[in-house]
């Protein structure tokens, strides 16, 4: 039986069971759990993960990305050489036993940089993320449900798209870097100023998305619905506005991660991002530009990486997307 | 291809005679062909008086001629004066306020009239006129009056004694124009006159026959040029646009063009155009330094703003000198220039590494001595800890290192800091945006003169060949501080009452000799006594020349193309 076939048998398995709910309520009322009632234990995240893992291509972009995870995880155990230590005599070397990826025009072991150059990377794209995806669905259901709000938020939105990102960091790196570093130490100074000012310039895409979708969400009957049974709007936006959201905020997190990795290297190029001795993926990226011809491993390495992860995450977002909506479930 | 034959037979005699002569004597002029010269920024204008741009000074210099020129090993030779003056043939007057150049006889225009005094004091006005905005005005700084004593001889007097007054019409950045060409150019209409600044009239080898601005130059030999059998070549292209990677390429690698100027690029890729064996690299060393600067006041951030890297507060580490020499010592700048310049750079330990006369000899930096610079730090009390970083009194003995975004520079960082850490040192790295680096914003703390960091790294370099007011931008008063609102060029906050007494010395002195024994010991001060000026690497001017180039000398000093007249079409 195809993964594809036993989908729509459960579906139909699904209906079967919520007709028969209804019709037993002639005879009792309808039990606590409907989903326990209707016999097979279902919580709804399992649900999901088995919807999940009918989609193909998100399954592979999982694997993959557990994989990157891995390796820039679990690597450095493994593969113990530092990668800030310059070892002149083996400069610019090709793969070999030694130095299976090579190493750079310093003699640094470019496996071991690609590992911690990923951690920074993927660490940066994650939280970064995370933040303008909070700070994006805060404010777009807040200002989508509430129509008091609607209008000062959406104009502070707009305020925030109208600001030039560039000398906006340039300020931001100006003002806090000194006093970061010195309460953080210099690395994780960075790192909070890095991810809050990504974060904090890139969620306003987010907010009008969800914005709309609140708008539109508002007007359905079980919404109405559910407000006549007099539910709090806490409860409102908790129980029935935010899962309904999901689908596009997953789409806009995964795009995010991508952004964000892309613009920590552009930071990084500037002088603005880590200190030098800090390899990420960007940063190997562009230093390696200058001897592209003559290296383009050094260029490719850190651009597959790179390019692998951000597809990963759009993959498994479009998956979870697929997985988490019932109304195209199973197409 | 008629004409590729002839001078290909030409060549074959020309590479013959100049393996015995520097150039071909029976060579005449314009039998060479053409000249292609690839500038990758090409040239706005061609006149050296409204741009500051080296690439307007190097076209200009293919048809203007100044008074005298600096030649590659930086001394000042002729080109229209007929003598250098010095005190002793009369020429400075002895209160030093004045200097009288004699002009050759018989030099034309490319128009045929004949140049005199006259044109020179002209030009001396056209740039000092307030209303103009000459871009050259420093080389006529504190000029009071040109005169014009006769046809051949012109007077320039100025307002105090000048111990060294080679700056007025020396170099190709100060040519002589022409003053009937120009005399309706003046003051504010300098810059309207486009058909004076695209086609000037000069005395030099070769004259303008059509400008694109900031796209082609073309040239052709000029009728009038005063040695008739030169320039070899009829004509000459001067192409603009591109990069310096495909300039380099198109002389190197696809042999398109003769000739390319400023070539920046890893040594690396370099190595790999140069195998192509279709052309070489043309290096002259100038007065440009790639440099440590070790902070000698305190740039903590616990010091109130306006104390941060001030004299009041003295570097907790840096100011044992013992320190310092660990630091230099811990360095091997051979594997620096390697890495970073290859050819085009070399290894120095002096901040005047040239001309010769200027160069003290100085060489005890360039062997790096790990042991060494482990037991100078011992001996300053500085004992390894735990973590294998050295501390004394409870200091850690760390240090932050700031530089531009460069990818060399990354380079020379990352290794600097591994060089200090076998040493026990730590060392927290930083790179500022260039614009921000250099910049002159005194509210930015990022910048160099601001210097809120232990140890910071760039070029300096300073124009002509004299370092008599470089080394003077290192006195006391110099020093950048909330005071001066961060206005001086001491960023190493040196300050020393012997050096004061040189630069007091070196402004009363006259003559090359005595002031180059001054250089040298002000140099050795800065350098190898106090050690807060570590430099790295004299970086080179570096052009790129077709192997079917002969004559090109390369300069530091003046235009590349000081003597494009001797250029002939060598044999491949």
């Amino acid at each position: 039986m195809t993964e594809i076939e036993r989908q729509q048998r459960m579906n139909t398995g699904e209906l079967i069971e919520e007709t028969a709910g209804a019709a037993a309520a002639t005879s009792a009322l309808p039990p606590d759990d409907p989903q326990i009632a209707g016999g097979e234990t279902r919580s709804q995240w399992r649900d999901v993960w088995r919807q999940f893992r009918s989609h193909r291509g998100a399954m592979v972009a999982l694997v993959l990305f557990v994989g990157v995870l891995l390796f820039v995880s679990v690597g450095p155990w493994i593969w113990t050489l530092d990668p800030t230590y310059v070892d002149i005599r083996a400069r610019n070397t090709g793969f070999t036993a030694a130095h299976p990826l090579g190493t750079d025009q310093l003699g640094r072991d470019m496996l071991a940089r690609l590992m911690a150059g990923g951690r920074v990377s993927i660490a940066v794209g994650l939280t970064a993320m995370l933040i303008a995806i909070f700070l994006g669905s805060t404010i777009g259901v807040l200002s989508g449900y509430f129509r008091r709000l609607d209008a000062p938020l959406m104009r502070v939105t707009e305020l925030f798209l109208a600001l030039p990102l560039l000398p906006l960091l340039l300020l931001m790196v100006t003002l806090f870097r000194e006093p970061l570093s010195q309460s953080f130490g210099p690395a994780m100074g960075i790192f909070i100023l890095i991810v809050s000012a990504i974060g904090a310039t890139s969620w306003m895409q987010s907010a009008r998305i969800v914005r709309g979708d609140v708008l539109g969400l508002k007007e359905r009957e079980f919404i109405l619905a559910a407000r006549s049974i007099g539910t709090p709007p806490r409860r409102m936006i908790l129980r029935h506005i935010l899962p309904n959201v999901l689908s596009p905020i997953m789409v806009a997190a995964t795009l995010g991660i991508a952004t964000a990795i892309i613009t920590e290297s552009a930071l990084s190029f500037l002088g603005l991002g880590f200190p030098p001795d800090f390899p990420t993926w960007g940063r190997l990226l562009y230093d390696a530009v200058d001897q592209m011809v003559l290296y383009p491993s050094r260029v490719i390495l850190p651009g597959i990486f790179i390019s692998l992860t951000v597809l990963c995450v759009n993959y498994i977002g479009d998956g979870l997307r697929d997985a988490m909506d019932p109304r195209i479930r199973g197409r | 291809m008629s004409i590729r034959k002839l001078n290909a037979c030409l060549l074959t005699g020309a590479a013959a005679m100049a393996t015995l002569a520097a150039a071909p004597a029976f060579a005449e002029r314009g039998t060479d062909g053409e000249l292609k010269l690839l500038l990758w920024q090409a040239p706005s204008t061609l006149n050296v008086y409204l741009s500051t741009g080296v690439k307007e000074m190097l076209a200009s210099s293919l048809i203007l001629e100044p008074l005298a020129t600096f030649a590659p090993d930086g001394e000042i030779v002729p080109r229209l004066a007929a003598e250098i003056p010095t005190v002793e043939n009369g020429g400075i007057s002895e209160d030093l306020t004045s200097i009288t150049w004699k002009l050759k006889d018989g030099i034309t225009w490319s128009d045929g009239t004949p140049l005199t005094a006259e044109d020179v004091k002209f030009t001396a006005d056209y740039c000092m006129n307030d209303e103009g905005g000459c871009a050259q005005a420093a080389k006529f700084e504190g000029v009071t009056s040109v005169e014009a004593v006769d046809p051949l001889t012109v007077k320039i007097t100025f307002n105090s004694p000048r111990p060294y007054p080679y700056a007025a019409f020396v170099g190709a950045q100060a040519p002589v124009l022409q003053k009937a060409q120009f005399e309706n150019c003046t003051g504010a209409k300098a810059a309207t006159c486009t058909d004076e600044n695209f086609g000037p009239i000069g005395t030099g080898p070769f004259r303008a026959t059509g400008f694109k601005t900031n796209d082609v130059v073309t040239l052709e030999a000029s009728p009038e040029y005063r040695e008739a059998d030169k320039p070899a070549f009829a004509n000459v292209t001067l192409k603009g646009g591109g990069d310096s990677t495909s300039a380099a390429r198109a002389v190197l690698e696809t042999g398109e063009y003769d000739y390319a100027w400023n070539i920046q690029l890893a040594p690396d890729v370099l190595e790999g155009m140069l195998a192509a064996g279709k052309g070489k690299l043309e290096v002259d060393f100038g007065s440009t330094v790639e440099h440590i600067l070790l902070n000698m006041s305190d740039p903590s951030p616990e010091l109130p703003e306006g104390e941060r890297s001030t004299l009041k507060h003295p570097h907790p580490i840096l100011s044992d000198l013992k320190v310092r020499q660990a630091l230099s010592m811990a360095i091997d700048r051979q594997l620096l220039n390697e890495i970073g310049y290859g050819e085009t750079g070399e290894p120095t330990c002096n901040m005047v590494p040239n001309p010769e006369v200027y160069a003290s000899d100085n060489e005890d930096c360039l062997t790096q001595d790990i042991e060494g610079a482990k037991a100078l730090l011992e001996e300053a009390g500085w004992t390894v800890g735990g973590d294998g970083i050295r501390e004394k009194d409870g200091r850690k003995l760390k240090l932050l290192f700031q530089t531009s975004v460069n990818a060399v520079r990354q380079d020379f960082q990352a290794l600097i800091k591994q060089w200090w850490s076998e040493i026990g040192v730590e060392t927290e790295l930083k790179t500022v945006d260039a614009s921000v680096y250099f910049g002159s914003d005194p509210g930015s703390p990022d910048t160099i003169v601001k210097f809120y960091a232990d140890v910071e790294m760039y070029t300096d370099v300073y124009d002509g060949t004299d370092p008599g007011s470089f080394l003077a931008e290192r006195s006391c008063e110099a020093i950048p501080s909330p005071e001066n609102q961060w206005q001086g060029e001491n960023n190493a906050r040196y300050c020393d009452e012997e050096y004061e007494k040189l630069i007091a010395e070196m402004a009363q002195t006259s003559g090359i000799e005595a002031r180059a024994e001054l250089a040298k010991k002000m140099n050795l001060m800065i350098t190898r006594d106090s050690m807060t000026h570590l430099p790295l690497i004299a970086r080179g001017r570096v052009s790129v020349s077709s192997n079917r180039l002969g004559g090109v000398q390369m300069n530091a000093w003046d235009s590349e193309f000081w003597n494009v007249a001797d250029w002939y079409r060598a044999e491949e």
